[in-house]
Formats: structure tokens, C-alpha cells, sequence
């Protein structure tokens, strides 16, 4: 057995269970000794997968897809992991048994991982399970407050709906197909064999589900509450790690389905025209900054599928993939830094004149919401500008352009905000969280600004990335 | 040297945010003092430029590796054109930042936008490549976006957010069509002056005008053109003077220029296949522009109004000199170089119209047409400036308004007659609006509340007179001005 083609991933497992150990040994003031325990294996599993570039190819007989949109997905997985942690230790600090919280983290990512490198049906319902049920978890952390276990219920009630309709899908596919491996699927599917509306059926089922670790359209409604409800490092971890996963695994099955047998692009271009209008007009009206990021989340959410939409139409149909889930994430993770640095502020009206008392804060929230808007010359905007790039070249502008339409609705929602706080009338005292957090509010902000200078590095990196079966 | 002048007043902006507790008038030396040097490189850029026949069309270039995988680079380069508008710029911000604030709120922020946005307008007019050329066309959105909403006033925010709103949708149409031109070369290039030399749509029906479509609906928005205007007269008047200044003087620019530079130098032909349309869009601009000019009681709106029209010559100028492949050369490099024209006196002397608008909400927090009168005899030196830039704007032989006007008819004549023709009645509307204008606010009887009406400080007599002496220099000499703008455009249409 290739056992170490998943040296990174046994490396999070080992974390996840030393920290476990760890949080059940340690007193309560050391409890934040987890973090570091996590925060190693995510480094080490970041060293055990730079040993993996270059690969592309198939283990665990054709169960485990080892190829560069995986390894990339990854990494930001672990990244933004690592980025959460740095969030969590302040704010559970009241906590005293909050060690347990980072086993968790880790097993969740580890899902999100998994996700990403599925090369079977059977072996993405398993991802899907752990990154929900841990999922859950993250979200009713809070078990003392409402809206925490409405938010962690409301979850796992539309998760169960989603994980149902994924395994029935599963099954439907299994069916007719006669088997779960993406290889002899995609080969099966390559000679026409086996159409028939039913597996249509089959594969928008299980689209629907893996959709929901995405936030789209039609199992995007727990994403708002999460959103709100939720603590802010989970809130921050579930918007962005289980959707990397999620993009890549959508992305490998729709690719397993030759353009010119059925009408699968128009089915997930359909979607994302959902998503991103859906999401958008949703923000419009919040006046809750927490669900306004979860609406726009979602709205996110439809601008990444377009990427999905295109992918074996366009040759930078991947590429773009890559860096609009690397420049959305980078950029939602530096909101909700903020947020959490603000100790969890949360309603539009508290935002007002917030740059007077916190000018740092205030600018790394406009810097990455103007990410989020597609502003040059941020790391969104090359997200957005790829994203375009792509869908024009795949011979969907139509689609481009109900996204530019989108981007414009988008910007009154975050311009609101970006209004409230630098010209709005400052209301007394604002209390912040601790350095950790200020320090992640900078280095969000840096990396939303920076990120310009290694995009080429970036993108000629991800073109050179392949996504398996080909 | 374009680099520098670009990078200088980015500098400054850092320097002014990061800088704590420096006085107002700490911040405003440094912010004319870095726009100063800027300037002086361009100037230096100036005299370097070969205006002669066989010189080439792009000078000073530079190009720096950025994104080869999509073909994009830093790539600066001046010609006749973006050198006069950036020029123009130079001048407009050096005056903006010596101008006093309206409110003492905050300068250091102030006056780093204002270095900001400067930067961001030298990179648009100087850049030679079609990305970065978008990168600064947003970047100039939200600076003004943050210099209206926080130091202008009324229902600032609102207009701020519908400026912002409005334009972006116009700079995402104009991602899009960027987005198509670009594909249809291979490799991939943002590279403008391979975009001009390759024409790459030439022959393309369908999708050529679906991209020029694109470009004219961004840039009609910024220019603004009817019926896309709606987003300025709220975000004029809700801006300080300064920054309106810098709006209509500046920013506008940035859509007309844009015009020329994308869809009229980068598909010619299918251009002018829909040159007719674009002329009629601008002719009624002008009349829309200077009819519902007339009918404003407020006077900064009404400024606000007339730049419409006067975009509108522009793109008229713009429209005619691209609406044949062959043929009229002589006329239409006049009409090419009128617009151009209209575009530097456009920006001097709304500039002087706005900071003078804004000088008086400074005095009496009011643009109310009928709380003034008599003013000429209280505060004489703000009325000589008002009626020099009024003049100009109108349109009077001498002053720079009536060079650009009279080339773009000119030139207009010999393509659209009948559009020239009708295009006429704005100038006469926008005589009378401003003539009652000036007899409203300047002549009659002085009303009690502005009996202590202060006239021009030093610093402001200094700021309009150097602004207006322009006007006037190039209403009477325009030779070094034509020289300059003219090499462009013979390089354009004889080329």
C-alpha cells in the first residue's frame, strides 16, 4: 500500500489526536497549547505536500487522486486552517475546555482535503460526511447561546437533506454505470455509454449535495445563519475551507461528463446565475455585518462556479478555479478577521465611524471588501479577472456579464459598509479582542494588498496544475 | 521619468497617511510640493517630445515584466495626446491641493487622497497597457468615492454611492470588452500599442460591435453622456469645490480619453461603422447638457450640467474624426484634435468654475443662485475670475474654449453637417446660461447677508489667476498646445 502518498493528511490525523490529547492532560490556562500542536502538523503536512508537486497520477486503486489542483487546494486548505487558528485562542479564551476545539479544526480540514482529492463517489460521500459532522460541531460550539446552536441545527438539518440526496445520487450513478471509480467513469462517459436522462438525474443529485459544502444554490441557506451564529473563527473556517474542498470535488465531476454529451455546463451555469443573484440581493437589505459576509459568501460562491461552468471549454478554465478560490478566501478570511478582532461586532450600526477608534480595522475591512467586490489592484481583482477571462474564452459571456451585473448590485452592500465606517458618527468605546487577532487582521490585509506581487508565480503555477482523470 | 511621475505622488499619499500629527499646513506643502515635482517631470517629458512628422508615436517608453502569462506588463509611453491630458492633470491637482479645504476635518487623509488620486490619473493617461490602464480607471473610483463621502456635504454619502455604483458599472462593461479584444489576438497581449498596430477585430461584425458596445457604454458613463449622466450632477454638488474640480476636470477625461485611445485606435474599422450612433449620442448630450443647464437654480449643478455638454463636443469632435476609414483627413484630424483641445480647456476652466463654486460655500454654505447679487461690488477680483472662466466656457474667441470648439465644428461639418448644425444651438444656450448667470450673481443689488462678502485671498487669487492665464495663453497663442496635440492626431487618422 502506497501509505505515503498521504503523508499530510496522516499528519493532521496525528495532530488532531495529539491536540485531543493534549486539551484532555492539560490544565485550563494552557489550553491554547492545542493550537500549537495544530499549527505544527499543518506545517509539516505543508512540507509532506511540496514533496507531492509535480505528481499527477492515481493511488489507492484510482481511489485517491494525487494531481496539482488538489495538491494547491491543499495547501490553501491548510493555510486558511492555519489562519483560523491564529483567530481562535483569544477568542475562546473564556473557554476553559476549548483545547478540544482545534482536534475538531483539524478533522474538519482533513475532510475539506479529502474532499479535494476524491477519485471515487464512495470515497467523496466519506469526505463529505466527516467535513459536515465535524462541521457541525464548529458551528454550535457556543452551546450556551441560541443563535450558535440554531446556527450549528440549521446546518445540520439542511446537511442531512444534502447528504442524503448526494448518496442517492451516488447510488443512481453506481447503477448505471456499474461503477464509483472516477477513472472508468470518465472512460465509460468518453464512449457515450451508459446517457440516459437518469443519470442526469444521478449527477445533478449529486451535484445538489456536494453544492452544499459550497454554499450554492439550492443548499446554500445555512450559510447566512453560520455566518451570524456561529463563533467567528468557525464562521470564518466553514465560509472558506469546506468550499476549497467543495470546488474541486464539484469541478472533477463535472468534468468526468464530456461537454458535447449532455447538458451538464448549462445545469451549473443555470446554478451560478442562482447563486450569485440570489446572494447578492439577499446582502442588500442585511443589516447584520455577519450575514451580509454570509450572503456575499454565497454570492462568492456563484461567481466560482462559472470557472465550473467552462472547465473543458476553456484551457484556463482550472487555472481561473484556482485563483478566484485562492483570492476568495484571502479575502473573506481578512474580513472576518476583522470581525473577530472587533470581538464579534456585529450589527451594521456599531460600524459607524469605527476608522476614527480603530483606523487599522476599518482599513483592512475596506481592503477586503473592495477584494471582495473584484477592486484592482487587489488579489480579488486577478481572482475576478481570470474568472472572466475564462468564461468570455469558454463561449459563456452571457454569463460573464449577468456576473459583472452581480459585481455592480455587490458593491452597494459593501460600499454601505465601507460608508459606515469612514463617514459615519463614532458611538464610544471599542472594545478589541487581542493581539493574536490584531496581528491576523494585519496579515490579512497585507496579504489581500501583496498578493499582487507572486500572482505570476501563482498562475503559472496553477496553469501548470492538472485535474484528474483527464 | 513617466514611472517617477507616476510613483511620486503615491509616495506622498503613503507618506501623508502614515505621518501622525502634522499640521494642515504641513500637509497641504507636502501635497503641492510632491504634485509640484511630479509636474516638473512631466515637464522635463515635454521638452524631450518629438513633435515632428516622422517621429514616433509613442515616447519615453518604458516596460517593465509583470504578468507575461497573460501578456501583461508595466508599459508607460506618452504621445501628443496622453502627454497634453496628463499635463493638463498636473496642473488642475497642483492647484486642487493649493486651493484652501473646505472643512479643516482631517487634512492629512485629505490631502493624501488628493496625491492618490493623482497618481492614479497620470497612470491612466500614461500607461500603454490595457490592464493597468483598468487597474487605475477603478482605482480613480474609489478615491473619489472616499473624497466625496467624507469631506463633502448635504447627502454626501448618497452621492458618493451612486457615483461609485454608476461607474463601476461602466468599468466592468469595459473589463468585459477589454477581455473580448484581448482574446482575439494570440498570444494574449494588453499591450496597446500591439492592439493598434494589429487592429485585431478588423472584419469581425457581429463581435466587434458587441465590444465596442462594451466600451462605449463604460466610457459614455464616465464621460458622462446622456442619457448615463445622471450620477454627476449629485456628485458635484455634494463635493468639496477641490474634488469637483478634480471630478470634472480630471476624471471625466479619463472616459473621453479612453475613447480615443480603446475603440478609436484599436478597431477602426468597426468604429466606424458606428460612428453615426455615437455622434448622435453626443449631439444630445449637448443639448441636454445645456438645456437642463439653463433651467438650474443652483450654480454648482449648473456647472455641473454644462461639463456635460461640453463632453459632448468632445465626443461629437471624437465621433466625426472616426467616422471614415479614408477621405477628409484635414477635417477630421481637426475635429480629432479640437476634442483633445476641449478636453485640456474643458479641464481649466471647469476646474476655475468649480473652486470658484466652491469658494462661495465656503463664504455663505449656499449655491443658490438667488442668494446672491451685486457681488461685482464687494468682492471684485472673484468676479473678474468668474467672468474670464464664464467667457471661456461659453465659447469667446481669445479664450481657450473657442479653439477647441470652433476645430471640433469645424472638423464636425465636413462629416455630420446636420449634427454640427443642431450642435450649434448648445453653444448659444450655454451663452445665455452663463451670461445670467454672472448678471444673477455678480451685478443688481447686493443683498444684506452678503454685504461682508470677502473676495479671493491671496492663495486663492494666485490658484485661479495661474488657471485662467492658461485659458487665456492658449485662447490667444494655442500654437505649442496644437503642435503638441496635433503630432497625435495626424499620427491617429494620416497614419
Amino acid at each position: 500500500m502506497p501509505i505515503g502518498d498521504l503523508a499530510p493528511e496522516i499528519a493532521i490525523i496525528v495532530a488532531a489526536v495529539l491536540s485531543l490529547l493534549f486539551a484532555a492532560l492539560a490544565p485550563r490556562n494552557l489550553q491554547a497549547g492545542s493550537a500549537i500542536i495544530a499549527l505544527v502538523g499543518i506545517a509539516v503536512a505543508l512540507v509532506l505536500l511540496m514533496v507531492q508537486l509535480g505528481e499527477t497520477r492515481f493511488t489507492f486503486t484510482g481511489t485517491w487522486a494525487m494531481d496539482g489542483a488538489s495538491l494547491w487546494a491543499r495547501v490553501m486548505i491548510l493555510l486558511a486552517t492555519g489562519f483560523c487558528i491564529m483567530l481562535s485562542p483569544d477568542w475562546f479564551r473564556s473557554d476553559p475546555r476549548h483545547g478540544e476545539y482545534y482536534a475538531i479544526l483539524m478533522l474538519a480540514a482533513l475532510g475539506a482535503m479529502t474532499m479535494a482529492g476524491a477519485g471515487d463517489l464512495l470515497q467523496l460521500v466519506i469526505s463529505v460526511l466527516l467535513s459536515s459532522v465535524t462541521g457541525y460541531t464548529l458551528a454550535a460550539w457556543h452551546r450556551d447561546w441560541a443563535l450558535s446552536v440554531e446556527a450549528g441545527m440549521k446546518y445540520f438539518l439542511m446537511g442531512a437533506l444534502a447528504n442524503a440526496l448526494l448518496i442517492t445520487g451516488i447510488v443512481l450513478i453506481l447503477g448505471l454505470l456499474g461503477t464509483s471509480g472516477y477513472q472508468n467513469i470518465a472512460l465509460a462517459l468518453k464512449l457515450g455509454k451508459g446517457l440516459s436522462p437518469l443519470l442526469f438525474v444521478g449527477l445533478a443529485m449529486t451535484i445538489t449535495g456536494v453544492a452544499f459544502k459550497l454554499g450554492a444554490v439550492p443548499s446554500h441557506a445555512w450559510l447566512p445563519d453560520v455566518a451570524e451564529g456561529a463563533p467567528v473563527p468557525s464562521a470564518a473556517f466553514l465560509t472558506v475551507v469546506p468550499k476549497i474542498g467543495a470546488a474541486i470535488a464539484l469541478a472533477r465531476v463535472v468534468q468526468l461528463v464530456p461537454p458535447e454529451f449532455m447538458n451538464l455546463r448549462e445545469l451549473i451555469a443555470v446554478i451560478a446565475v442562482a447563486t450569485m443573484t440570489l446572494g447578492n440581493l439577499a446582502a442588500l437589505k442585511q443589516d447584520d455585518l455577519r450575514r451580509l459576509i454570509g450572503w456575499s459568501s454565497v454570492a462568492q460562491a456563484g461567481y466560482l462556479l462559472m470557472a465550473i461552468t467552462v472547465l473543458g471549454l476553456s484551457p484556463d478554465a482550472l487555472t481561473a478555479l484556482l485563483a478566484f478560490v485562492a483570492s476568495y478566501a484571502i479575502g473573506n478570511l481578512a474580513a472576518f478577521s476583522v470581525v473577530a478582532h472587533l470581538r464579534g461586532r456585529t450589527a451594521l450600526s456599531d460600524y459607524d465611524g469605527l476608522a476614527v477608534s480603530q483606523p487599522v480595522a476599518a482599513a483592512a475591512l475596506v481592503i477586503a471588501f473592495l477584494s471582495l467586490v473584484g477592486i484592482p489592484p487587489t488579489v480579488g481583482f486577478f481572482g475576478k479577472l481570470t474568472l472572466f477571462i475564462t468564461t468570455v474564452d469558454g463561449g459563456f459571456l452571457w454569463l460573464a456579464v449577468v456576473a459583472a451585473a452581480n459585481t455592480v448590485a455587490s458593491l452597494y452592500f459593501y460600499a454601505r459598509v465601507m460608508g459606515r465606517l469612514y463617514f459615519g458618527k463614532p458611538t464610544g468605546d471599542v472594545a478589541v479582542l487581542g493581539r493574536l487577532t490584531s496581528i491576523a487582521v494585519w496579515v490579512g490585509a497585507v496579504a489581500v494588498l501583496l498578493s499582487v506581487i507572486p500572482v505570476e508565480t501563482a498562475l503559472s503555477a496553477f496553469e501548470m496544475s492538472r485535474l484528474l482523470p483527464l | 521619468m513617466l514611472t517617477l511621475a507616476i510613483l511620486i505622488p503615491l509616495v506622498g499619499a503613503l507618506v501623508l497617511a502614515v505621518m501622525p500629527k502634522i499640521t494642515q499646513d504641513t500637509a497641504r506643502v507636502i501635497a503641492v510640493g510632491t504634485s509640484a515635482v511630479s509636474f516638473l517631470l512631466l515637464l522635463i517629458v515635454w521638452a524631450q517630445f518629438d513633435t515632428s512628422a516622422g517621429a514616433p508615436a509613442f515616447q519615453s517608453l518604458a516596460e517593465i515584466e509583470w504578468i507575461p502569462s497573460l501578456g501583461v506588463a508595466w508599459r508607460v509611453g506618452v504621445d501628443g495626446m496622453s502627454l497634453a491630458l496628463s499635463l493638463m492633470s498636473g496642473v488642475l491637482f497642483i492647484a486642487c491641493t493649493a486651493w484652501p479645504m473646505e472643512s479643516s476635518e482631517r487634512p492629512r487623509a485629505y490631502y493624501a487622497w488628493f496625491l492618490f488620486l493623482e497618481a492614479v490619473s497620470l497612470g491612466l493617461f500614461l500607461v500603454l497597457d490595457l490592464l493597468i490602464f483598468y487597474v487605475f480607471f477603478d482605482l480613480s473610483l474609489v478615491g473619489m468615492f472616499f473624497l466625496i463621502g467624507r469631506w463633502g456635504h448635504g447627502d454626501s454619502q448618497r452621492a458618493a454611492l451612486k457615483f461609485f455604483i454608476f461607474t463601476l458599472a461602466g468599468s466592468l462593461a469595459i473589463l468585459l470588452a477589454i477581455i473580448g479584444l484581448v482574446l482575439s489576438v494570440d498570444p494574449v497581449t494588453f499591450d496597446m500599442r500591439t492592439m493598434i498596430d494589429l487592429q485585431p477585430l478588423a472584419g469581425m461584425d457581429l463581435r466587434g460591435g458587441l465590444i465596442l458596445l462594451g466600451f462605449i457604454v463604460g466610457f459614455a458613463i464616465k464621460a458622462p453622456l446622456f442619457p448615463v449622466h445622471t450620477w454627476l450632477p449629485p456628485a458635484h454638488v455634494m463635493a468639496p469645490g477641490p474634488a469637483s474640480a478634480i471630478l470634472a476636470g480630471v476624471l471625466l477625461k479619463m472616459g473621453t480619453y479612453g475613447l480615443v485611445r480603446i475603440p478609436f485606435q484599436m478597431m477602426r474599422e468597426t468604429f466606424a461603422d458606428y460612428a453615426l450612433p455615437l455622434a448622435i449620442i453626443a449631439l444630445a448630450s449637448i443639448l441636454w447638457g445645456a438645456v437642463v443647464a439653463l433651467a438650474q437654480t443652483d450654480m454648482k449643478r449648473r456647472i455641473a450640467y454644462t461639463s456635460i455638454n461640453h463632453m459632448g463636443y468632445t465626443v461629437m469632435g471624437i465621433a466625426a474624426a472616426g467616422a471614415l476609414l479614408n477621405g477628409s483627413e484635414g477635417a477630421r484630424e481637426m475635429a480629432m484634435t479640437g476634442a483633445v483641445v476641449e478636453m485640456i480647456a474643458h479641464g481649466l476652466i471647469t476646474g476655475a468654475l468649480f473652486l470658484i463654486a466652491g469658494g462661495f460655500w465656503t463664504r455663505s454654505k449656499t449655491y443658490e443662485l438667488d442668494a446672491f447679487g451685486g457681488l461685482a461690488n464687494v468682492a471684485p477680483r472673484m468676479t473678474v475670475a468668474a467672468v474670464i472662466a464664464a467667457f471661456a466656457s461659453l465659447g469667446l474667441p481669445g479664450l481657450a474654449g473657442f479653439v477647441a470648439e470652433v476645430q471640433i465644428f469645424v472638423g464636425t461639418f465636413a462629416v455630420f453637417p446636420w449634427i454640427a448644425a443642431i450642435g450649434l444651438l448648445g453653444i448659444l444656450i450655454t451663452a445665455a446660461l452663463f451670461l445670467r448667470l454672472l448678471q444673477q450673481v455678480f451685478f443688481g443689488d447686493l443683498p444684506k447677508a452678503r454685504e461682508g462678502f470677502p473676495d479671493v485671498s491671496l492663495r486663492e487669487g494666485t490658484v485661479l489667476a495661474a488657471l485662467l492665464a492658461l485659458v487665456i495663453l492658449i485662447g490667444v497663442y494655442p500654437r505649442w498646445l496644437l503642435d503638441l496635440i496635433g503630432s497625435a492626431s495626424s499620427a491617429m487618422i494620416g497614419g
